[in-house]
């Protein structure tokens, strides 16, 4: 809690920064899983959170698999060698691609070198996160029908010359041929910008 | 070592001590060829001139005579104990520049290199060719089998059947009356009915303003914008019903005075309209800061104690109202579970502080709260875009106006939140809803240029003349006090 309190009165760390982005990712992806109706409904259930009510899975097995991520996320934000999380929704029969969101992500380096906290509040940022998710929600109105049952995959584009860790493993980027490309809005915290696209056929 | 054989080449070409054995025929041994093994073209000698040139482009043949029995005609590779390079088929300048070359070998493919890395970056923001893409391996299970994304479900529905419960009352299928409504807009946003307390049911039709009297028939101009880019983007009725406020999208609002037709009072808004203010979310009392986007639906609670308005940012905000005020509000009451835009607010009129919101079409949600406490009685899925919802005076029930796909009237009792009945008919989504004074009948406009009057709440004879008796009651009391 004390960590937390500084946080909210000092301005944003590094350490700050790459909490609140990956935190950002947990509850965009569910989010996403929500709205374009990958797992049922009814297994989402809605906590409060910037300001919004969102829907986060309550499915074991998923919270425990996105937990990983976001963790990994935190970790290598802190060391600013992830570039891009991308979520490919692809449909379960066929493989094909059918959506996928992108989340450009733009590390400034030097946060790593600087003496103390930069000067944003979180409520600002927390008010640019929500209209992001937001934003996500409100796709649904132009985004075509998923007809088929469809699964998602998880993408992270890193620094070459990371080590791969444990259950990660190489993969192409699958993209989408023949796209549109619709560009959302992006959120920054002064040291971590998040671009968000979403490409679908 | 191209070089040397290069050179060795030069020398052969010098000499030319011996006939050039793959090259193409000279014009005369295709002449001899044609004419037949005629006599053999001997004597020819290996220094026939021919323009003989040390360039680097392609060396014409000079074929001296070889004996007629060799008709070729194509280079052959001769037999030979040592190597001659055919140079016809030789590219001079590419060897050239190859050679040339050879020296520097790094020289082009590193700035080449240097640049596509700096478009890339450009591109994609970071270098992509240095990125690694991982995927997390061990994906938990899909969704169960036989589970249909639920999405296709929402937008295609069938229709419901209605509640099991045998409906106490008939209400017709079909409306009442249809009404054509041309030019009229078909934005989600605008406020384009209202049905007074004297019977005037008031349209707006793009930048027009029509009066149709209800006991009549007759229909009456009331208005029209003078400046033709000018929409109407919202009319409503004082309470008395000869005040008809109406918003237009130049952000003005004008009171016209009904029974003086054509007389317009200039007036500032007050607290006694019902005012449905699309773009401004800054104004009435006092700056009601409260909503980050468009204010979509507005609606003061019966009692006259709270102000709720739904906006485009998903919020539902409740207000409380103190006479005369000036200054910041804050609401009372916040609700985030919206998950699209609020345009349906309504107050219940039989309990107090109970109101009951609609979502859009990311939501499609009615939830029924209570702004005391700030609970959320009930939430129901509605399927469908909710862009309008009435409570009914007559009976406990409300009925919200939908959009794609059914683009139909559900009439829901409260509390138990059944379906009563669903009234179809319209083709395109319902825009807005709006009650006559009698509270028998709802009017809904909507984008297929139609406005139709639904008979939903009739009354039947007894319990009217009880409720007949009630209101009078009320008045009278109500008269002896103010006197």
């Amino acid at each position: 809690a004390q960590q937390q309190l500084g946080r909210e009165h000092q301005g944003i760390t590094l350490r700050g920064s790459a909490e609140l982005v990956a935190e950002f990712f947990s509850y965009g992806i569910n989010s996403i899983l929500y709205q374009r109706g990958i797992y049922p409904p009814e297994t989402f259930t809605r906590v409060q959170k910037y300001g919004l009510t969102l829907l986060v899975t309550t499915d074991p097995e998923l919270t425990n698999y996105l937990n990983n991520v976001t963790e990994q996320m935190k970790e290598w934000l802190y060391k600013c060698i992830v570039q891009r999380l991308v979520v490919v929704i692809s449909s379960i029969e066929s493989g094909e691609v059918l959506e996928r969101w992108q989340f450009d992500i733009e590390c400034d380096k030097t946060a790593k070198d600087d003496e103390g906290p930069r000067e944003k509040s979180q409520k600002a940022i927390q008010d640019e996160i929500r209209s992001v998710i937001r934003q996500i929600t409100a796709t649904v109105t132009f985004l075509p029908l998923l007809e088929s049952a469809c699964a998602f995959d998880l993408l992270i584009y890193t620094d070459k010359d990371l080590a791969v860790p444990e259950k990660w493993e190489e993969s192409g980027p699958q993209f989408i041929a023949n796209s549109e490309e619709v560009r959302l809005r992006s959120f920054t915290t002064t040291i971590h910008k998040v671009n968000t696209t979403v490409a679908y056929k | 070592m191209a070089q040397f054989l290069f050179e060795a080449d030069l020398h052969g070409l010098l000499k030319l001590d011996t006939p050039i054995p793959n090259a193409p025929p000279a014009r005369w041994q295709r002449k001899a060829k044609e004419s037949g093994p005629g006599p053999s073209p001997v004597g020819v000698s290996p220094m026939k001139p021919a323009n003989r040139s040390h360039s680097f482009s392609k060396t014409p043949s000079k074929t001296p005579g070889k004996s007629g029995s060799k008709i070729q005609s194509t280079p052959t590779k001769a037999g030979g104990d040592r190597y001659i390079p055919n140079r016809s088929t030789m590219q001079m300048e590419m060897a050239n520049f190859l050679l040339t070359k050879e020296n520097d070998p790094a020289e082009e493919s590193p700035t080449k290199k240097e640049q596509q890395k700096a478009w890339a970056v450009n591109l994609n923001g970071f270098d992509v060719e240095e990125a690694k893409i991982l995927r997390l391996s061990g994906k938990p299970q899909n969704a169960p089998e036989g589970y249909q994304n639920n999405l296709k479900v929402l937008y295609s529905q069938k229709m419901t059947p209605g509640s099991s419960r045998k409906n106490s009352r008939y209400i017709p299928s079909m409306p009442d009356r249809i009404l054509d409504a041309p030019e009229i807009r078909n934005d989600y946003y605008l406020n384009l009915i209202d049905w007074s307390s004297q019977n005037f049911l008031a349209v707006a039709l793009d930048n027009s303003v029509y009066l149709w009297n209800h006991a009549s028939g007759e229909i009456i101009q009331l208005l029209q914008m003078e400046h033709p880019d000018v929409y109407i983007s919202s009319v409503s009725w004082i309470k008395e019903g000869n005040y008809l406020a109406v918003g237009t999208s130049s952000a003005e609002v004008q009171l016209w005075d009904i029974q003086h037709t054509g007389s317009r009072a200039v007036g500032a808004r007050t607290g006694h309209i019902h005012h449905h203010d699309v773009r401004v979310a800054e104004h009435h009392v006092a700056t009601l800061t409260g909503h980050t986007q468009e204010v979509c639906g507005l609606k003061w609670s019966l009692d006259g104690r709270y102000l709720a308005s739904g906006g485009n940012d998903n919020l539902v905000n409740v207000w409380p109202c103190t006479q005369g005020g000036g200054g910041d509000f804050a609401p009372v009451q916040t609700f985030t579970q919206h998950q699209g835009a609020v345009k349906a607010v309504a107050w219940c009129p039989w309990q107090m502080n109970v109101l009951a919101t609609g979502g859009g079409t990311s939501d499609r949600h009615i939830r029924i709260w209570n702004v005391c406490s700030g609970a959320c009685l009930s939430a129901v899925d509605a399927h469908s875009q909710v862009c309008s919802i009435l409570w009914s005076t007559n009976y406990k029930e409300f009925i919200s106006g939908h959009g794609f796909a059914q683009n139909q009237l559900v009439l829901w009792k409260y509390p138990t939140m059944t379906k009563v009945a669903e009234l179809q008919g319209h083709t395109a989504r319902i825009l807005n809803l709006t009650m006559s004074p009698d509270g028998t009948t709802v009017a809904s406009v909507a984008a297929d240029e139609t406005l139709r009057l639904w008979r939903c709440f009739e009354m039947d004879p007894i319990k009217k003349k009880e409720k007949e008796k009630a209101n009078s009651a009320k008045s009278s009391i109500i008269h002896q006090s103010i006197r």
